[in-house]
């Protein structure tokens, strides 16, 4: 059973706009997934009915079997946690140990158990030093750590990351992708919305791009940020590297290249096969 | 949010809302100070219709009967006020002279709250703002007013956003007592107030990038040009403060109960 | 042979800065120059002090912030410690991250007048000025529209035109493609380009995304721990190996050329962009 089932989800918004115009898909346990698109195809409206930050204006979206018209937005957060973009529309405590306990005290932990929990997040996102500064007293990467230990610290099944790396440089991009790929293998179900195909294309999960409130297409990295005409179609840049591939198409190389390692092996036996 | 809808920039053309801000603001106090010269029910009743013509031509009837029903309840409350205390200590002749002139207080506070109303519903923000950088008001003020009005939905839609992000980490906005609740406005309270400064110290700095402050003299893209419609607004201002005197110191205004049949008190 | 005569427009030796309370410096001993018409791109990891630069640029260093700023600062000629930034600000334009946050006005013809306003220009010039921006940046028929209404992408094309419209020398792009997606942001870059190209517009441009960037660069500097670490053309300094161990974010197709390397595969020259690999890549593989 899918741990996540929107069926022919239809959104409009209270101005009137209609962002989700019939989106269906499945989302399985221990899923590593990416929802891509243009700003505006709807992303972020669709992941937010993952957690019933809003409901369906038509169709229904289950998580876990049950309905989110059905259950509180709180009951679903214990399930589905959501990493906003910008960490500063999270943090308000005085103390990074506060704030991450914040959602915890929220959903009934025993004093015991926060302590544990927050010790646990603190020493995972290398935030020991800070665990009693304030939050406001930290760098931009530093509280974006902060926001992603406090929904790491209820451990939720699934998480939710919209736009991770904005206004990240290559180091933090870097780590952010290993830790994210890491609690992927640990088990966790993880969604990523991004429009960044290079974080992408180096992770290679499962893609799910999106146009104008619809799913353009869904399947693996690979073939998909490689398609030259879906990627036109939705309006993304793909990966440097599947460019380049796609400029030596004609001599007969694979269209789907988007990892730099393998990129180099083709050209290596090529140029070997050439010089022999 | 949709209080905040009335502040999207809507492009509407019509023969009121295109005369000149300063000009509407004059009709206003014209209308405004007429309506308290006066304490009897007939002079009022006119006074409360004489604004229709201008809201129907406008074109924002729905918006303006909203803005009326919202005034309801405060005018209702002025007429018990006045009626009640006015019976309680006889300052009143006949109980329906006291109805009268609660009647009167009660459309007094309409037509107040109504002219304000027109006012607004038939300028935008952007017009407003321009009108003002056209008086003698400092700019500093000005500019306050519109980079507000400006940012008035982004701050609408941050505040839905901190709201939806903590309610993502189980904050529960609707339960518990009073007491409670007002607590629980603090993680959304907190992050709102740390971004406004934020935001506040990235506009102080675009500002002064952009030579903030250089001349005194500052000088305007655009500028408001008095047209004939608004020469005659001015007119009828001036033409119904004239008559609004007259009738109060030179004519006799009848009482309501001439016309009504005798009351049972 | 005649040399080429280069005038510089940013001079800077030997700056130091420290924000007010803090115990250590922002800028460290910064040495670096700028020649007319040239597109640098500075860049380097997050807290090296690169936005501590820019602001040092048009003054907001030493005006806005106080704090100790030592060394000399020429920018535009101009000594830049003691004009004020509103004088700075006719030389000296700054586009910042957040599009939203750099315009106030209620229509977008409003916003690039802005600083023409403040400037105290007559009405028939900044007429013709807002035109003339609003076209360079090919947002004419957005001349009406709030600028709550426009997408990202087009309010940091706003932004731009206010500032083009004060016609400096000199344009300092502050991460401006951050809340971008890369083809809104690929459009600001030939927006940027064409300013450089067209108009003779110096660029400064601070960005991580070096491989949309890149190949608009003739001058890439590298910062760390407030000091300028490489200095020189885009290919010398990905090919440097200080590059590298910074963790700058090199484009993939350089990546891909020092693999290539790696393997015993040398191939001649740098590729910037994807175009330059392919370039390179058929000339190696097709005979």
């Amino acid at each position: 059973m899918a741990l996540i089932e929107v069926k022919d989800v239809f959104f409009t918004y209270q101005a009137g706009v209609e962002a989700l115009k019939g989106v269906s898909l499945q989302i399985r346990d221990g899923e590593f997934v990416a929802i891509m698109g243009q700003n505006g195809a709807g992303k972020t409206t669709l992941v937010k009915n993952f957690n019933g930050l809003l409901k369906p204006t038509k169709g229904e979206v289950l998580v876990d079997g049950v309905s989110t018209r059905d259950v509180s937005v709180a009951k679903l957060a214990r399930t589905v946690g959501f990493v906003f973009q910008n960490p500063d529309h999270q943090l308000f405590s005085e103390t990074v140990e506060e704030e991450i306990a914040f959602a915890l005290r929220n959903f009934g932990f025993e004093a015991s158990a926060i302590e544990k929990r927050v010790t646990w997040a603190v020493n995972l996102l290398d935030l020991v030093d800070y665990r009693k500064t304030s939050p406001f007293m930290l760098s931009g990467g530093e509280r974006k750590r902060v926001a992603l230990a406090s929904v790491l610290a209820w451990d939720p099944k699934v998480v939710i990351l919209d736009e991770p790396t904005i206004g990240q440089d290559y180091r933090q991009k870097e780590n952010l992708r290993q830790f994210i790929v890491q609690l992927n293998e640990q088990g966790k179900t993880v969604v990523v919305v991004t429009h960044d195909v290079e974080f992408v294309a180096e992770c290679n999960p499962r893609v799910i791009l999106m146009k104008e409130g619809k799913i353009l297409a869904d399947g693996k990295a690979k073939q998909i940020l490689t398609n030259t005409s879906l990627a036109l179609d939705a309006s993304i840049v793909p990966p440097q590297i599947s460019q380049i591939f796609q400029g030596l198409s004609f001599l007969g190389f694979p269209s789907d290249v988007i990892d730099v390692s393998e990129a180099k092996n083709l050209l290596v036996d090529r140029l070997r096969e050439l010089r022999s | 949010m949709s209080v905040f809808e009335g502040f999207r920039f809507r492009h509407v053309s019509s023969p009121i809302h295109n005369r000149d801000p300063r000009i509407k603001f004059v009709f206003v106090i014209a209308l405004f100070v007429v309506a308290i010269l006066f304490t009897e029910f007939i002079p009022l009743l006119v006074l409360f219709f004489l604004p229709l013509p201008f809201v129907w031509v406008a074109g924002v009837r729905r918006q303006w009967l909203r803005s009326l029903r919202g005034a309801l309840f405060l005018a209702m409350f002025i007429f018990v006020f006045n009626f009640v205390f006015g019976y309680l200590y006889k300052s009143y002749p006949s109980t329906s002279s006291l109805l009268e002139y609660s009647l009167a207080m009660f459309l007094r506070f309409l037509v107040l709250v109504e002219s304000f109303s027109v006012f607004f519903l038939t300028t935008s923000p952007d017009h407003l703002s321009l009108a003002l950088e056209q008086t003698r008001v400092p700019y500093e003020f000005t500019f306050a007013f519109t980079t507000a009005v400006r940012f008035v939905p982004v701050l609408a839609e941050e505040a839905q956003t901190i709201m939806d992000a903590q309610k993502a980490r189980g904050l529960e906005l609707e339960r518990g007592n009073f007491l409670k609740r007002v607590r629980n406005y603090i993680p959304i309270l907190i992050p709102l107030i740390v971004s406004a400064i934020r935001r506040s110290l990235e506009l102080a700095e675009a500002m002064e990038s952009r030579a903030w402050g250089v001349t005194p003299k500052r000088t305007n893209l655009y500028v408001l040009k008095i047209k004939l419609g608004d020469v005659v607004l001015l007119a009828l201002s001036i033409v119904l403060l004239v008559v609004g005197i007259y009738v109060r110191y030179f004519v006799p205004i009848p009482q309501l109960s001439t016309f009504l049949p005798p009351l049972p008190f | 042979m005649a040399a080429t005569l280069r005038l510089s427009v940013i001079e800077i030796k030997g700056l130091t800065y420290s924000y007010p309370g803090a115990n250590k410096p922002s800028l460290q001993d910064v040495n670096l120059t700028v020649e007319k018409g040239e597109f640098a791109i500075l860049t380097g990891p997050s807290g090296c002090g690169k936005t501590t630069l820019c602001r040092c640029f048009n003054g907001l260093i030493p005006h806005f912030y106080s704090g100790e700023l030592k060394g000399a600062l020429k920018v535009a000629g101009l000594s830049v410690s003691e004009r004020s930034t509103g004088e700075m600000a006719k030389h000296v334009g700054l586009v910042f991250q957040n599009p939203e946050n750099q315009l106030f006005a209620l229509s977008v013809e409003k916003d690039v007048a802005f600083g023409l306003e403040n400037l105290g220009m007559s009405r028939k010039q900044m007429r013709e000025r807002v035109n003339w921006a609003l076209k360079m940046t090919e947002i004419e028929d957005l001349r009406d529209r709030a600028p709550h209404e426009l997408s990202g992408g087009q309010q940091q094309r706003v932004a731009i035109a206010s500032v083009l419209a004060m016609q400096p020398e000199i344009i300092v792009f502050d991460e401006p493609t951050s809340f971008l997606d890369p083809l809104a942001a690929q459009r600001i870059f030939e927006v940027i380009s064409q300013l450089n190209k067209q108009l003779g517009i110096t660029v400064i441009l601070v960005e991580h995304r070096l491989d949309l960037a890149a190949k608009y660069a003739s001058h890439v500097l590298i910062m760390d721990e407030g000091k300028i670490v490489l200095d020189g053309p885009p290919r010398d300094i990905f090919n440097s190996e200080r590059a590298w161990l910074l963790g700058v974010g090199i484009p993939k197709a350089v990546r891909l050329w020092r693999l290539l390397e790696e393997a015993g595969v040398d191939l001649k020259g740098t590729p910037v962009s994807s175009e330059e690999a392919i370039q390179y890549l058929k000339e190696a593989l097709w005979r």
